[in-house]
């Protein structure tokens, strides 16, 4: 066991360390210009698509400086790298592994610029955690295919300029994941209709998507024909790096601790309440579990072993961390914790409220947590299928 | 970045694993906890032979000189097989000493300890159960250079066996006034007795000292400095009892995923119901996490002095989460075996009694969920 860095290693931390101390003010004194500008300096560095490799115009960056780079970002509070979310998620690794040379071309230098957004039609009303079950049905036409259906919870489909599509191509009824193909739709096809759909917190951030005789050409295809849900797993599989996503969590406590400094409850600092200073470290066990959990993942990764289902076991904590938080964030709040924005007693201008009711980004958008204990008990422990 | 074992230690873990398959399964531990002494002195030799109990040991005084990490490997392994003996209370002792004593004292107990001819135990807690340093309250009377203790320690693990106990007591006023004195067995003045306990591979008893007299050569380092060392023996037990619960909490998961793989109901095995195969998977994920703070926990005491203060967040950040977890793994795998899950004759109720001697030992979640809490800047 040994946390050191090689000398490599080292001199890359201090590059980036450097290159923060330059160019990142800190929190709160970011003007207007900040973000563009963050952007453009960020992606000269190749560090947006940083694990990409260095052809497509990705950073070719090693597994330990990825890790490297993120915790330095995530220290100095620093913005993402890169802003076209879906694209740098896994629109981008599913082109590189089966674009064609001339999509690749096409769609990956505008990812890394983040010239417009991407969005992810996979969910249907019919096929949320069972996806192989999808219907959206597409047929052949030339050198076009026609597709007809809709795709439900897509988020920021209103604001992408594209979409990563999962169509049924072959209703035959044969193996229902082989029927599957993958296509990239411009969201201005005609026959597209977006429309949004109002989440609990009040605001729109996902929608519906109607397909009526919408032609895409058949250039768009990603992979094969029916090779769309190997397609779809293998852009999934590149979420599971060894790098746990435990850093948005553990600035939330940060702020959290503060939140109940500040605080009142039953008559005193909420941070002197035993049983919600319990609950804090408790959280911040289960995040410090995380971070550990993922640098083990990465030892085995480093060893060049692959890493299979055990990343479930971060997903799940994130989920109930995800939830956790957000009932912190209430119970410090005392009595304000049902009032919202605008309300006097509420703090931070009803960020917590917001974030109370924003857990099913995470929790239901990644896999449910039932899931997750699907994956754990029936790929790990070896039980059953049910 | 390495945060894995090397290869020598997947070696131990495999040497330890095999010796204990072969000497200790689960039918032979069932009988050695019935013997009087409620181990078995040939093995207990036999590891003292392999290095095993000195492993963590300095080599100047019969130890092997390896690390804590290394040791975490033995202890998961012990955990794993619920073996019987007093590995624990003697690694612990003996770090009591080999931290604050002199080369005399080292070289004085530590050879005997770390081979397995003698036997030794921390005794901290009394009547108020608290691990606090400004909580004991066992009172020592300076009588020139000797000290004169009176008292008692309600709860010391391994007492009845035990041939020396490494005693802390109160030297003076200020909170932090403690001491630790080594204390043979045979000195006039103890009596030692052996409690009933729940689980039968975790001996503990009470020690009563009636005017004991303490010679200077065996307070170890300076009398009235010792609160430090206990609150970092603190953090020390509490990651090796939570090692042990790594590998026990794992055997725990093992056993009860193996009955769901074979017991059938409504014409199905009951692994196939997400009632059984969820709380299997809540299993599996909370050991894979608390073996991470243990590992790491482990090493940050394996740093010393730099590392102290992570050392210690470590500690109790394993031990709070494996203390809560196991307690809940141990019910679940008896609540899932259904009716034979309630009998003496299935293992898993073995494991359930464990985790209940783990929950309080060096502190259990809330102990440590107020010391993180204290530390961590609310
Ligand atoms: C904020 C948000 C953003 C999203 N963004 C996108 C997006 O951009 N693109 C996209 O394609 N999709 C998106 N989704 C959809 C998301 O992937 C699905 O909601 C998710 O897969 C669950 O599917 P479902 O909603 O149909 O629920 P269902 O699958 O119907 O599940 C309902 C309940 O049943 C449980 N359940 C289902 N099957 C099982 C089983 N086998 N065992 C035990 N329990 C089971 C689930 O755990 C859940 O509690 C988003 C969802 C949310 C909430």
């Amino acid at each position: 066991m040994d946390f050191k860095l090689s000398p490599e290693e080292e001199a890359f931390r201090d590059e980036v360390r450097a290159f923060l101390d330059e160019n990142l003010p800190p929190d709160g004194e970011r003007g207007p210009e900040f973000g563009a500008e963050w952007n453009r300096k960020v992606r000269e560095k190749r560090w947006v698509g940083f694990s990409w490799p260095e052809e497509v115009g990705g950073g070719g960056g090693s597994l330990m400086e990825q890790v490297i780079l993120k915790d330095e970002m995530a220290k100095r509070k620093a913005p993402s790298l890169g802003s076209c979310f879906m694209g740098l998620a896994w629109v981008g690794p599913s082109l590189i592994e089966y674009g064609t040379e001339a999509q690749k071309q096409r769609f990956v230098p505008d990812i890394l610029d983040g010239k417009y957004q991407w969005c992810t039609g996979y969910s249907e009303p019919g096929s949320g955690s069972d996806l192989a079950s999808l219907q959206c049905k597409c047929t052949r036409d030339g050198d076009e295919y026609v597709v007809n259906g809709q795709k439900i919870w897509t988020s920021i489909a209103m604001w992408s300029k594209w979409m990563i599509l999962l169509v049924r191509t072959d209703t035959t009824g044969a193996a229902k994941h082989d029927g599957i193909t993958c296509l990239l739709v411009e969201m201005d096809s005609p026959g597209l209709e977006v429309r949004p759909i109002k989440n609990m917190s009040g605001s729109s951030m996902f929608a519906e998507v109607f397909f009526t005789d919408v032609r895409v050409p058949v250039e768009n295809r990603l992979g094969e024909e029916g090779q769309g849900w190997q397609v779809t797993i293998s852009a999934l599989a590149h979420e599971r790096s060894g790098i746990a996503e435990f850093h948005g969590l553990m600035r939330n406590l940060d702020r959290l601790k503060d939140l109940a400094k500040r605080s009142m409850k039953n008559g005193r600092p909420a941070s002197e309440d035993p049983g919600l200073r319990r609950r804090l470290v408790r959280a911040e066990t289960k995040v410090e579990a995380m971070r550990l959990n993922g640098m083990r993942f990465l030892t085995k990764q480093l060893k060049g072993e692959k890493l299979s289902s055990e990343t479930s076991i971060n997903k799940l904590h994130r989920a109930l961390l995800e939830i956790e938080l957000g009932e912190i964030a209430l119970e410090i709040q005392g009595s304000a914790a049902p009032l919202w924005q605008g309300a006097a007693p509420v703090a931070d201008d009803g960020h917590w409220q917001r974030f109370a009711l924003g857990w099913p980004e995470v929790v239901i958008g990644g896999g449910t947590p039932n899931i997750q204990k699907n994956i754990i008990a029936e790929r790990i422990l070896g039980l059953p299928k049910d | 970045m390495n945060f894995g074992f090397t290869e020598e230690q997947e070696l131990l873990r495999a040497e330890v694993r095999k010796f204990l398959d072969q000497n200790a399964p689960l039918e032979e531990v069932r009988k050695i906890v019935e013997t009087p002494e409620g181990f078995d002195r040939h093995l207990w030799n036999r590891m003292g032979e392999l290095g095993w109990i000195g492993l963590a040991m300095p080599e100047a005084h019969g130890g092997v000189g390896l690390d804590f990490v290394t040791l975490v490997v033995l202890l998961e392994e012990t955990g794993r097989s619920l073996f019987p003996s007093p590995l624990l209370s003697t690694v612990i002792a003996a770090h009591a000493i080999q931290s604050l004593g002199d080369e005399a004292q080292q070289a004085r107990w530590l050879p005997g300890l770390a081979d397995g001819r003698a036997i030794g135990s921390l005794a901290l807690l009394e009547d108020n159960d608290s691990l606090d340093p400004a909580d004991m309250a066992l009172r020592g009377k300076a009588d020139g250079d000797d000290w004169i203790l009176s008292g008692s320690k309600r709860i010391v693990p391994d007492a009845g066996v035990a041939d020396c106990f490494v005693v802390a007591f109160r030297s003076g006023s200020s909170p932090d006034a403690i001491s630790l004195a080594v204390v043979d067995k045979d000195s006039v003045g103890l009596s030692v007795s052996d409690h009933p306990v729940m689980d039968l591979t975790k001996r503990s008893g009470q020690l009563q000292l009636a005017e004991l007299r303490v010679k200077s050569d065996a307070i170890l380092g300076e009398a009235g400095a010792a609160a430090d060392a206990v609150r970092s023996l603190v953090d020390l037990g509490a990651t090796l009892v939570a090692a042990e619960a790594v590998g026990a909490a794992e055997a725990a998961l093992e056993i009860t995923t193996r009955f769901a793989k074979e017991r059938e109901q409504f014409d199905s095995k009951i692994g196939r119901f997400q009632g059984v195969k969820h709380p299997l998977a809540e299993m599996y994920v909370d050991v894979e996490s608390f073996r991470s703070l243990v590992y790491y926990a482990a090493w940050c005491l394996d740093q010393g002095a730099s590392e102290a203060p992570a050392a210690s967040r470590a500690a109790s950040q394993a031990k709070a989460y494996a203390a809560e977890a196991f307690a809940r793994i141990g019910i679940d795998g008896v609540q899932l075996h259904g009716g034979v899950g309630y009998t003496d004759e299935y293992d898993i109720q073995l494991y359930l009694k464990r985790s209940k001697w783990a929950r309080p030992a060096f502190g259990d979640s809330d102990y440590h969920y107020d010391r993180l809490a204290a530390q961590g800047g609310l």
